[in-house]
């Protein structure tokens, strides 16, 4: 375990700088003038411009540019935003409500997905898995957009079950809506996933094993069935993180949450180019180290990958 | 049809002792989209406690689904649709969900076929045994432990306490099929039902497997129901035997009445098919001078290797085709961390093949055997040493010399499934190497897949076809036919009847013979089972861990074998010394 | 009496068990290909034809809207209009500038299904390519490529298309699809790789080597045509993805420009008068919804027919 976690961690630092780096090279150097663009519609005054340039240090070479933000981020110093806060003071502010946001959601497409998925897999053509599928497939092919319209307007103003938009602290229950609704793609994937896999696992070899040694149907199930289908779960959860943040600057968007998604929602509906830049280096930080925890917790879950050489 | 022995009600006479278990007129069908498909058509079985009886048959033949329908094992699809399985007297199809979960372990253990998928690879084998023995209630808390240990140990697991925590990937297949038979025997059941235990490993750990199950089921006084397609292994471990054929019984009763006298024809075609010491090796029918193809004759045997040797003497000695001098293959294997380990898996091989001759290389897994056949063939690079063929030095051929010595030596890979592309018909691979070589005009090309399908005895029309239509056999002719399209000097046969069904395989071998002497080829013929190697082989190279331990000519190998591990194989052929109905 | 414990000798009748000759060939049904194979399975599924007719109107709709509508999304917009109901004519009502919702349904079909054609068709060749080099020469190669995807890969989708968007100038459904492709075809290509890897691996390459067949020859012949069935099947799915992922991005005003009539656009403008006038978010909506939908639907069929494990079962 302990030779799979330094190896892990080794080969993310390539990522990380890579990943770190083409955004830069992104925001910096394509064609076009980077500082017009981070303007956007609103031209700086003349003189500015150098000056500008002079502060992001975009009058030295590439490399040296990068290596001077990568070792600012490393010190905390995230980059401004276009009003001059830094960057990471409204992160301090803005992650805790993102973070309870995302919390919701995950335990919720976990545990609803995983469970509605056993009960598919287990019956597999049935009318309950057929309305699974249905269902799964309507949830993924209705963008988060649309989805959060339409919660808001059906539970929130018709129903008025909830609050449409949520207030600037954000307590947990104000949150559940957007959460519902953030966690609607990734619960369809991991019901398609769990069901697939149950399924699967239910002709292996072991499973028949299992139930000649004399186990009762509730112990095959859960301590073989399903246990063996998390693995592919819990690998899939990492990789959708990517997609609970895009959905995050959605939903928080939509319901008008300050938190990151927030944030950069507005940031992005008014052209300031420089906060969502370094909101989403950011991100993609979260991202990768969070692929590595879930690289661990799978090699948790799986004995085989622990022991590999 | 009718014998003395026969009985009017199959399964037997009824006698005062009540059968263990009865199988009576039992149906088994499968749904699929074209609705249900018999698998199982009124099969009767009957065994008596302390008895062990074995179901023969090969692959389709119905046998496992027979031994899953009796413990309700059967996947999703699979249904009774009739008859009765009758233990001690209870019907078993009839009982709920519940009661049939409480026989299963506990009355009826089971024993599955491939170790490698049996067990849960997320959990610790002791969690896996301690699971069985606390479903069974024979023991709870810290005492179910203890006893885990004990089962464990007693099916053969000597450091069993020591190894609970580990998991399945870390045991070999053998200690998992172990680990198997431990859990089907850790409640001392009166049956067990032990489908193929050891088909998936080698044969000197097959023998000490069920040498171990013999002596446990003697000492526990369990029935078996043993599930084999070997005939041989059927012969030597069960008194009663059950001889299966698409869905239904053709013949049954005590083995060695069976053996010694087959009444079916399927069961004469499966007695005379077995390869075991006592068979000889098969001559080509024209080459034996016979009228109608002699499928393994005996006749004019000795006359044709009489004959043969006085040819060989006869001849100056003749040079190998193919000559092999001290080859070593190394490959470095990363180890944890960044150290590498050296791994020879082939070391300091010698040997050499007459043109027109069959040299078997004999080996079990890991022996390094398939790796002498791929540096032959030039598919890896060998480490130190040379190989020649025809007096040509190939290792390191390159562009067009390679290209001719590919021409000339051909290979047929085991896994009649894999070597071939499942997107390309039959007619496109035939012809596939002819193309490559840029042989003759299409025309010419058509005529020759024309003429090697005739040799392999497959129809024109199947060109058409594409390998998931055949069966293995089919699959394996076609390999063999693609590998003398180019009319080459030598085959490469590597476990190529292995993975055959027995029948299949004695047809297959019978063809290679006839394309030898036809064609005057040249095999270097690799294998794990020496009761092949009686029937095709000249000469005999045993391999262990790497080198030859022995090579003679096969006569002597298995008259006269030298090295214990040579006399160690031979002991572990099942069946070996039986003498099958001749 | 003899075999007092055990079963008589008993011998089944000839008739009721005939031996059939060893390994005969099978001719009961017509030779079939993998594909055959495949497509046989498929159109026997009623969702198959759903599907596959869905995707033809959606089609014809994105190449000649001209014949669904004589109605002008544009032109023919009359503020007296804003957020009218649906009326003669007007089965969909109008948008808050009084503009016919079902033309503008209609016409935004273009750009949507332009955006996750093209940008399909891109990650399809750069990972098929990608992916079957590195998986099938391996070496330096293949450690180079790999890294380069895990980069790529580390940055999901969406998140570098809005740095991206929002510094490019300005969108058009060429540059928004080339922008999705640059950060998902890593996806595509560890896919093949891994396909290629297996075939690369298999018993039939090893004998067509030894045959002498030229090493492209087999990559052309044998390894690409046995690798591509999980691509076709990835890439049906992220056909109806990438639609929506134009949407995100024009919904976030970084994607198309409102000049260019898309779903996603119709869908953002919407959002000002969803209280009173929903049918204008609904109609598009469902536009998108329901493209999306054909395409996860064929590729779950394609999945279920091109999935060997699945044949294996048939």
């Amino acid at each position: 375990m302990l030779w799979y976690t330094g190896r892990r961690v080794l080969q993310m630092i390539p990522v990380f700088f890579g990943a770190t780096f083409l955004i830069y090279f992104m925001v910096f150097s394509l064609p076009g003038d980077p500082i017009a663009a981070l303007y956007g519609d609103r031209p700086p005054a003349p003189g500015v411009i150098e000056q500008i340039r002079a502060q992001y240090n975009l009058d030295k070479p590439l490399i040296q540019q990068y290596l001077i933000y990568i070792g600012n981020f490393f010190q905390g110093d995230l980059g401004t935003t276009y009003s001059g806060r830094p960057v990471s003071d409204v992160m301090a502010g803005a992650f805790p409500i993102t973070f309870r946001l995302a919390m919701l959601a995950l335990v919720f497409e976990a545990f609803a997905g995983i469970f509605v998925g056993l009960v598919a897999g287990l019956r597999k053509g049935k009318w309950f898995d057929a309305s699974a599928l249905v269902v799964s497939l309507l949830l993924i092919s209705v963008p988060t957009f649309v989805l959060g319209f339409l919660f808001r307007l059906v539970f929130g103003v018709q129903l008025g079950w909830f609050r449409t938009t949520v207030s600037s602290e954000a307590p947990w229950g104000e949150l559940i809506l957007p959460a519902l609704v953030l966690a609607s793609v990734s619960f369809a994937y991991i019901v398609r996933l769990t069901r697939a896999s149950v399924a699967d696992n239910l002709n292996a070899d072991f499973v028949r094993t299992a139930t000649a040694k004399g186990l009762s149907r509730r112990r095959v199930v859960t301590v073989h069935v399903l246990r063996n289908s998390l693995v592919p779960v819990v690998t899939f959860l990492g990789v959708d993180l990517g997609s609970l943040m895009v959905g995050a600057i959605i939903t928080e968007g939509i319901f008008n949450i300050n938190g990151v998604g927030g944030t950069v929602y507005k940031a992005i509906v008014l052209g300031e180019s420089t906060t969502v830049v370094s909101f989403i280096a950011v991100m993609v930080v979260i991202f990768v180290l969070a692929n590595l925890l879930v690289d661990l917790l799978y090699a948790a879950l799986d004995p085989r990958i622990r022991y590999a050489k | 049809m009718s014998q003395t022995l026969t009985d009017t009600t199959p399964g037997g006479i009824e006698y005062d002792e009540q059968p263990l278990l009865q199988i009576r007129n039992l149906e088994v069908g499968f749904q699929t989209q074209r609705g249900l498909v018999p698998a199982v058509r009124g099969v009767d079985i009957t065994l008596y406690s302390g008895q062990t009886l074995a179901i023969v048959g090969e692959s389709g033949s119905g046998k496992t689904t027979t031994a899953q329908a009796i413990i309700d094992l059967l996947p999703g699809a699979g249904k009774v649709t009739a008859g009765q399985v009758l233990f001690e007297g209870r019907d078993l199809t009839k009982l709920s969900a519940k009661d049939i979960q409480a026989v299963r372990g506990n009355l009826i253990g089971y024993v599955p076929q491939d170790p490698m998928s049996n067990l849960n690879p997320v959990w610790n084998i002791g969690f896996q045994v301690e699971e069985a023995i606390k479903a069974n209630g024979l023991a709870q808390g810290k005492e179910a432990r203890a006893r885990t240990i004990q089962v464990l140990q007693e099916a053969g697991l000597s450091d069993a306490a020591d190894r609970l925590k580990q998991y399945p990937h870390q045991f070999s297949g053998g200690m998992r099929q172990r680990v198997l038979i431990g859990i089907g025997l850790s409640a001392r059941p009166k049956l067990l039902i032990a489908d193929e235990p050891t088909s998936a490993l080698d044969v000197t750990v097959q023998r000490q497997i069920l040498d171990h199950l013999d002596t446990l089921t003697r000492d526990y006084g369990t029935s078996v129901l043993f599930i084999t397609h070997d005939l041989g292994l059927a012969a030597e471990r069960a008194e009663q035997l059950v001889v299966m054929y698409k869905g239904k019984v053709v013949e049954s009763g005590p083995s060695q009445e069976i053996l010694a006298n087959p009444q079916h024809p399927y069961t004469q075609r499966l007695v005379s098919a077995a390869p075991s010491l006592a068979s000889r090796r098969i001559q080509s029918a024209k080459h034996a001078n016979a009228g109608d193809a002699v499928i393994f004759g005996e006749g004019s045997l000795d006359d044709t290797l009489v004959a043969r040797a006085a040819d060989r003497e006869n001849a100056a000695p003749a040079k190998d085709l193919i000559s092999v001098q001290d080859i070593s293959k190394v490959y470095r294997i990363r180890k944890k961390g960044l150290r590498t380990d050296e791994l020879r898996a082939v070391d300091g091989v010698s040997f050499g093949i007459q043109k027109g001759t069959t040299t078997a290389l004999v080996g079990e897994s890991g022996s390094g055997k398939s790796t002498v056949a791929k540096l032959i063939l030039q598919l890896e690079s060998i480490t130190s040493g040379a190989i020649e063929f025809d007096g040509q030095d190939v290792a390191g051929l390159k562009g067009k010399e390679l290209l001719k010595f590919r021409r000339r030596v051909q290979p047929v890979f085991q896994d009649p499934y894999g070597s071939l592309d499942p997107q390309y018909s039959v007619g496109n691979t035939i012809v596939e190497p002819l193309l490559a070589h840029g042989v003759g005009t299409a025309k010419e090309r058509q005529a020759r897949v024309k003429e090697l399908l005739d040799q392999v005895s497959l129809p024109w029309a199947s060109r058409f076809r594409y390998p998931s239509e055949l069966s293995g056999g089919q699959r394996q002719r076609i390999a063999i036919a693609r590998a003398l399209a180019l009319k080459p000097d030598v085959l490469v046969l590597d476990e190529a009847v292995s993975a055959l069904d027995v029948l299949v395989q004695g047809q297959v071998l019978n063809l290679l013979t006839e394309l030898q002497t036809e064609l005057g080829l040249t095999y270097l013929f690799i294998t794990h089972d020496l009761a092949v190697v009686r029937l095709v082989a000249d000469n005999v190279c045993v391999m262990q861990k790497g080198r030859i331990v022995e090579a003679a000519s096969t006569d002597n190998v298995f008259d006269n074998p030298q090295q214990a591990y040579t006399q160690e194989l031979l002991a572990a052929i099942p069946g070996g010394n039986f003498q099958f109905g001749r | 009496m003899p075999n007092k414990r055990g079963q008589a000798h008993f011998v089944a009748e000839l008739e009721d068990t005939p031996v059939a000759a060893i390994d005969r060939l099978d001719e009961s049904h017509k030779a079939r290909s993998t594909w055959a194979d495949a497509w046989d399975s498929m159109r026997r599924r009623p969702m198959f034809w759903i599907s596959s007719v869905l995707i033809l109107i959606i089609a014809l709709v994105a190449l000649f809207p001209g014949l669904f509508t004589s109605v002008s999304p544009n032109l023919d917009c009359q503020l007296s209009n804003s957020n009218g109901g649906p009326e003669a004519g007007h089965p969909f009502g109008f948008t808050r500038q009084g503009c016919d919702v079902y033309a503008r349904t209609i016409f935004g079909t273009q750009a949507s299904v332009t955006v996750g054609l093209l940008a399909t068709g891109l990650v399809t060749l750069i990972g098929v390519v990608v992916g079957s080099l590195a998986g099938y020469y391996g070496g330096w190669l293949d450690a180079i490529v790999s890294r380069i995807g895990d980069i790529f890969f580390a940055i999901p989708t969406i998140l570098g298309a809005i740095v991206l968007m929002s510094v490019l100038p300005a969108a058009t459904p060429t540059s928004v699809a080339f922008v999705l492709a640059i950060f998902a075809w890593p996806q595509i290509a560890r896919i093949m790789r891994g396909a290629v890897l297996t075939a690369t691996n298999s018993d039939y390459v090893m004998a067509s080597t030894a045959l002498g067949v030229s090493k492209f020859r087999i990559l052309m012949r044998h390894v690409i045509p046995n690798s591509i069935a999980p691509v076709i099947v990835i890439a049906t799915v992220s056909l109806g993805t990438f639609i929506v992922a134009e949407s995100t991005l024009s919904f976030l005003g970084i994607g198309l420009p409102t000049s260019v009539m898309s779903w996603g656009n119709d869908i953002s403008q919407a959002q000002t008068s969803l209280v009173t006038n929903p049918q204008v978010l609904l109609y598009p909506a469902a536009a998108l919804s329901i493209t999306v939908l054909a395409f996860l639907m064929l590729g779950d069929i394609l999945r279920d027919a091109l999935d060997p494990k699945a044949r294996a079962l048939r």
